[in-house]
Order: C-alpha cells, then structure tokens, then sequence
C-alpha cells in the first residue's frame, strides 16, 4: 500500500506527493483523456501522436481492440464492431426499437431492461462497450504520467438524464476508476474557453457533436462559471447529418430494400467522408457501386443544406427555449462559443450567426476543450490546488417528477433548477385503510407519464391503516452536484416510519455490475476479494487524508487536546488496520472514524458558512469603497 | 448558524421585498464559494453530506429570493399570512385577464403569431411589474391587499407559461 503522508499546514504540495487526475470526454465519435501537467491542461497523445481516440470498439478473435484501428474494420465486421454506443447509453430495449433499422447490431431479445448487443465474444451491453474505451484511455494516461490516476472527471453532455448519468457512471466503475465527478460538456468547455481568454460576461456554449447537441447558457465571474440554463436533445449529431446524406443516396440509387449491416455501415462512413467534404468544398462527387447500389453524381453544398434544415433548425429551436429558461435578452449574451466536431458545418455556423446576431467563436479547438475543461476541474477536485477559486454552478437539465391519479406526471424539480437541490411533496391515500403506496419517478417536461422517462418505481409499505386522505407521505427528491437524483419516501402523520431510499436505475442493478466486474477477472474469486481489500485500502487512506488535513487546519481551533489526540489515536487505528488484510475490519474501520468526527465535521461546516458570510461583508466593503 | 434560518438571513439581507438582484447574485455565489460540494470533494463524508445540504439550502434561498412572485409568497409566509385563502379579485383585474387570454388564443392561429407572441409577453412583463410594485407599497401595512396583489400575480404567471406553451407550440416542439 502507498504510504500515506500529510502535508503539513503551508507547505506547498510535494511534486512526489502530487496526484495523478484527468479528464476524460466520452465522446460518441470520439472521446480524449486530458491532465494537467506542469500547470498546463492537455490532451494526452497515443504512441503515434494521435489525441483523438475514436469510439469504435471491435471484439476481435484476438481480442478487444479500440480506436482507430477497430474503426477501419467497421464496414468488414459491422456486428462485432461497435460504434456511437453512446446513444444508447442508459436506453431500455423499447428505444432501441425505435431508433429502428438505423443499427447494424444484433441484439438478444430479452425483455425490458438493458439492450444487449450479440458478438462473437458474447452478448455485451452499451456500459461494458464504454468501460473499454474508458480503460483505453486511461491505459495510455497512466502511461504518460507514469502511474494509476488518482481521479477523474467524466464528461457528459448537459442534456442526458438521470439513466443516462448512472449509465456513463456505471462504464467509468466498470473500468476501475475513482470516479470524481460527471461534468456537464458545455460547462467543461466553458471553463477552456474562460481561463483561455479570461473573459468575464454571459455566455452561450453551442455544443453540436457526433451523437449529441447541447446550448449552455453561462454567466462567468471571478472563476465561477454558473449554468443559468440549458437545453438540447441527446440524440442530435453529426451521425444525423451523416444519416441525411445516406437516405439522400439511397434515394438516387432508387433503393428501397433493407441494406445488409456492412452495406449499412459501408454508406454511413461514406456519407459522413462526403459531408466533412462540403465543409471545404461546394461540391463531391459521389460514387456508389454495390451489391444492387448503383448511383454516379454529385451532391452539392446547397443540396446538402436543404437535407439538414430542419435538423439545424431544431437545434436552433433548442437555443430559443434555452434563452428563454435563462432569462436572459439576447443582446446580453457576449460571446457565443463552437464546440463540436459538427460546428464546423457552414450551416450550422450561418445558423447561430443568424439566430444569436453575432459571429460565434469557433477559434478555440472545438475538439479538445471539453476534455481539457475536464482536466482542470480534476485537477482541482483530486486535491492539487487547494487554494483555487474556481467554481462550478450547473442546473437540472430535464424536469423531475411524479406519476399522479389518470396518468399525469407532476412536476417536483423543474428543470433548470440549480443543483445540488432537495424538494419534498407531500401526499396521500386515496382509500380508507389502504397501507402501501406506488411511487413512480419520471423525468422529462410533458404532461402524460407515458411520454416521460420512467427512473425508478417503488413501493413505500407498512402505512398504518388510516382513512382516506389522512396519512401524510412525504416524498423528497435529492439531485446531488452530479446530476444524479435519489429518492425517499416517508410516512409522516403517526410515528411509525416508513422509509425507502432507491437510486433510479436504468436496467442494470448493482449486482449484475458487480458481476461484470468479478468477470472481467480471470480468477473471479480471488481477483474480487484482492480488488475490495485495495479499494478498502485506498478509501481508508482518502478518509485517513481528509481527516489528517482537517485536524491540521482547524483541529486546534475547534477542538480540546483530548478530542484531538482521540482522533489521532482512531486515524492511527485504522491506519494499522490498513496494513493488514481484513477488509472487512478495514470498512468496519473506516465506518467507526467517521462516526467518531461527526461532531467535528459539523463544527467545521458552521466556521465554513461563518466565513462565507464574513467573506460577502468584505466584498461589500470593498464595492463600497471602489 | 442552523438549518432554520430564514431565507433573506441566510443571505445576511433585511426582510424587504425590493432587492437589489446583483448584490443577491453575488451573494449567492460567495456562498456558494465555500460550501458547494466541489470543495468538500476529499473531505469526510459527514462533511460531504452537510456541504450538499447547505448547498441545496442556499440553492433554495436563491431560488425564492430571485423570483418577485416566490419572494413576495415567502414574505407573507414569514408573516404568518394564509396564503391558501384566495381573496376577492377585483372586477376590471378579472375583466383583463380575460381580454388577454382572448388575445393569445388569437394568436394561435395567427401566421406573425410568433412576433405578436414577443409583444404580447412584454405587456404581460409590464402588469407584472405593476404588480410588484403594489405589493411592495403595501406589503407592510394591509396583509390583504398583498395576498390580492399575490393572487393576481399568479394569474400573470399561469399567462405567462401558457405563452410559453403556445410559443413552444408554434415553434412545434
Ligand atoms: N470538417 C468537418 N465538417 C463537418 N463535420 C465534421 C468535420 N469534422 C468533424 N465533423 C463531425 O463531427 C462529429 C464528431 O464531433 P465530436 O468529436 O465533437 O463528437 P463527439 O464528442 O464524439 O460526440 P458527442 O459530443 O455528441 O458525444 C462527427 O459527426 C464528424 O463527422
Ligand atoms: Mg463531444
């Protein structure tokens, strides 16, 4: 085990002591891992120089193979070749039927739950696709800075909803790593660009990718970079672009039947080499000659305009209604800022211009920010710039609500509400001595539950019989920084209690990831016993480290000599602990710490509101005076 | 400190409904600053759930102080007014609204519906702040005519989102 030092108080941090942290976008074409290093954030290259990885997973007879080299097989071995796997990301079987023929996989036909794509190295889900273009990229991390990180921010885009949230959270546990947060993609961006430029102001952050588009309203401060709203549709991309063209194809060719998956996949790569094309060029020629598909011409810009208006003109629709939700006047908004490989289409650039009435940004490497925005929160979180100011503020992206009687979804949280946030409703039975209650979370803005999302439903039992209407159960919703919501419900009126705590899922349980963890071990068992006991490790060091810290700066401030030396005595406890090999006495262990600094952790959060009331009368000072 | 401060205290401002927004703001993220969960990151994890309350608290304080309508709700709650009691509106108040529902109905099938639409938000922006500025002249002598001037202002409200929902319907969304 790592030896575990402490810094002491105003010493600046060791370079040996620093950790290693990254950020990762996981991208629907392409995703990229970015570090801070020597105060610098950037991407980090593979061997042969290349920062961008493709999404693109093979399951070869040699193996898995990731990237580039599994994306130039993808027309030769469409179904053991994944691509754009993040669409499906936290999607039930039922939406795979409807995003339709459009997917050249196979998949196995069970009911409800996860959809599973059939390949030759066996059924895989969307989650373990994405854990090994995670592991990808942290394999090559770990590479560049000469050991495992530490922690890592994930990206996601701002307009993904809770399943697809836990989804991209599961694939990130799958691949083995300590998770530090979920950053929304606009907002990973906008930190690139503010640090970038040291711009102050409103901004707006037009995200247009392969899979996804999302607009970001920002107003930036100081180093506080605050969400005021955002909008999008998860299922907007370049891959739509792409499918435009391919449709238009099919259609010169005269072709109505169902294409074989390689033909399928064969027209999308063209379709898409031909649309980066008229990004430069006013017009391509287009050949087309297989197996019953035969077409000779040209598609020009113009055309190419035509096929995508509506698709652009949806985004568009996406920034009114995101305005609007910020309150803000469009002549407020300074800048507006291109991320996205598919902001590069003349289109959708005369689009924004038109819509926002200026020039939007494009001189910042569309590419890469994200990740890099990323690695500077990481960077931050993991530890290494204690003193940092920089602050992140984000919102809810889609409303979180309740089913009620007839079918109607009743709004709890609605969306553009800042998160972390907690909200309670209270209701009621609706029959005399009716003892248990269905609660059915939902997400998304319409009014039938039907066309809602459906997160989680559960059973709140053990009400005592009462009347009709006389119990009180009151049901809190809690979204934490993340995005990600949990639930409780309780019965209030007697002094019985009911209590159900559930985490929405989207089809895998805990337990299923837990067996793909134990499985992607050779030696199941023993491989999943040592894995816990060095997780156990690890965590008790975190907690060893952050109450270390916490005893360091204000140990002497808040608390007697016998408090003190009766934490140091439990923090040298479990520190033992840790160099043995119980796990179980070492989470026993990690428990009993926390328990014993409660009162003290308590006492640190009061000094910490304190200060920010302090810290706001001072300002005022200031503002006075200036 | 505690849990159960009020609203404007937990923002250290005096109970008035006229709020000086960017002074609010800048609160809020000072804050936000020192308790958001970001900084509790490699903290305990007492400290870690006490931070995201305390975040969520201010959120929610932000929140109903930002909103004239949320604002003025919670100053009569403060007061211990019933807000649930709905008071008698008066008739030329009763007479407008209609007239501007009739009017956005119009608007639906209207081809500038959209145009008209911007319009017609701003008027429903100027009765809204009428509105506001009644409820603050009276907001310390007549809890009555302050529920009366809540009242109408969710009117104004309820107006304005089937605005927004005709707008999204025009915009088909
Ligand atoms: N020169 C170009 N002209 C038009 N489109 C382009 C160009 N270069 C890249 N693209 C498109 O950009 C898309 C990839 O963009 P990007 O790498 O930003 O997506 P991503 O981050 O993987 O996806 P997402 O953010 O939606 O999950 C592809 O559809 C690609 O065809
Ligand atoms: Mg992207």
């Amino acid at each position: 085990m790592a030896l575990l030092q402490i810094t002491e108080p105003g010493q600046a941090i060791d370079p040996h002591l620093r950790k290693r942290a990254a950020g990762i976008d996981l991208g629907t074409t392409n995703s990229l891992i970015a570090s801070v290093r020597a105060g610098v954030a950037e991407t980090l290259p593979d061997q042969e120089g290349r920062h961008m990885l493709p999404s693109v997973v093979r399951y070869s007879e040699q193996g898995v193979v990731v990237g580039e080299d599994a994306r130039v097989q993808a027309a030769e071995d469409p179904l053991n070749t994944i691509v754009s796997v993040k669409r499906l990301m936290g999607r039930g079987v039922n939406d795979v039927d409807t995003l339709g023929n459009q997917l050249p996989y196979e998949f196995s036909a069970t009911e409800g739950g996860v959809p599973r794509i059939v390949t030759r190295s066996g059924e895989v889900t969307p989650v373990e696709v994405s854990a090994q273009i995670i592991r990808a990229l942290v394999g090559r991390a770990s590479e560049t800075l000469a050991g495992d990180l530490d922690g890592v921010v994930v990206t996601v885009p701002a307009y993904f909803d809770d399943s697809q949230r836990q989804a991209t959270k599961d694939a990130a546990q799958l691949a083995g790593i300590n998770v530090l947060r979920l950053l929304n993609e606009p907002t990973a961006a906008s930190i690139a660009y503010g640090l970038d430029t040291g711009a102050e102001g409103t901004i707006a952050i037009y995200d247009l990718g392969g899979g996804t588009f999302d607009i970001s309203l920002l107003r930036l401060t100081r180093g506080v970079f605050e969400v005021l709203a955002t909008g999008g549709d998860s299922a907007l991309g370049g891959d739509d672009l792409d499918r435009a063209i391919a449709e238009w194809i099919l259609q010169q060719c005269g072709h109505s039947e169902k294409l074989n998956p390689s033909q399928l996949r064969g027209l999308m790569m063209q379709a898409r080499q031909i649309k980066e094309s008229l990004t430069d060029k006013d017009e391509v020629d287009v050949r087309v000659d297989d197996k019953g598909l035969h077409f000779e011409g040209r598609l020009t810009r113009v055309q190419f305009n035509e096929l995508i208006a509506s698709l652009v003109d949806k985004s568009i629709k996406a920034c009114r209604r995101t305005v609007r939700d910020a309150g803000v006047a469009l002549n407020e908004i300074d800048n507006v800022v291109m991320v996205g490989g598919s902001t590069r289409v003349p289109l959708v650039i005369d689009r924004v211009h038109d819509y926002f009435g200026t020039q939007p940004l494009n001189n910042i490497d569309p590419d890469r920010v994200v990740a890099i925005g990323a690695a500077v929160q990481a960077n931050i979180l993991v530890g290494n710039k204690p003193d940092d100011e920089m602050l992140l503020l984000d919102v809810l992206p889609l409303s979180l609500g309740l089913e009620t009687m007839g079918g109607l979804a009743e709004k709890v949280i609605t969306r553009n509400t800042a998160i972390p946030t907690s909200r309670a409703q209270e209701f009621t039975t609706y029959k005399d001595g009716q003892t248990a209650m269905l609660v059915h979370v939902l997400q998304g803005e319409r009014e039938l539950v039907q066309d809602c999302r459906s997160l989680a439903r559960f059973e709140l039992k053990g009400i005592p019989p009462m009347v009709a209407g006389a119990a009180k159960i009151l049901v809190e919703f809690r979204v934490d920084a993340d995005g990600l919501l949990s639930v409780s419900a309780r019965e209030t009126s007697t002094g019985v209690e009911a209590f159900v705590e559930v985490k929405p899922s989207y089809g895998l349980t805990d337990e299923e990831i837990m067996q793909m963890l134990q499985s992607s071990f050779d030696h199941a068992q023993e491989d999943a016993e040592q894995r816990s006991l060095a997780e156990a490790r690890v965590e008790a060091g975190r907690v060893i480290e952050a109450l270390g810290n916490a005893l360091d700066e204000d140990g002497e401030a808040l608390l007697g000599e016998s408090d003190i030396a009766l934490l140091r005595g439990a923090i040298d406890k479990l520190g033992s602990l840790a160099d043995g090999s119980d796990t179980r006495a070492i989470t026993e262990g990690i428990e009993m710490l926390g328990k014993a600094s409660e009162e003290f952790a308590s006492l640190r959060m009061d000094v910490a509101v304190r200060k920010a009331l302090a810290g706001r009368q001072v300002a005022d000072i200031d503002s006075e005076y200036s | 400190m505690d849990f159960n401060q009020n609203y404007f205290e937990i923002f250290g401002l005096p109970v008035t409904f006229k709020l000086d927004l960017d002074g609010l703001s800048r609160r809020y993220r000072e804050l936000q600053k020192e308790l958001h969960p970001d900084n509790y990151a490699s903290s305990t994890e007492h400290e870690k759930r006490l931070s995201m309350q305390w975040s969520s608290l201010v959120n929610a304080a932000n929140e109903t102080l930002k909103s004239p309508q949320a604002r003025a709700i919670y100053m009569l709650e403060l007061k211990g007014v019933d807000i649930d009691h709905n008071p008698v509106l008066p008739p030329a108040f009763l007479m407008e609204q209609i007239e501007l529902r009739e009017e956005l109905e119009s608007l639906e099938d209207d081809p500038a519906g959209l145009d008209k639409l911007d319009t017609f938000k701003v008027r429903v922006k100027d009765v809204m702040s009428g509105l506001e500025r009644q409820f603050e002249a009276v907001v310390n002598e007549d809890d009555e005519k302050a529920l009366t001037a809540v009242y109408e202002m969710q009117f104004m409200t309820k107006l304005m989102a089937s605005a927004h929902h005709l707008e999204e319907k025009l915009l088909d969304y």
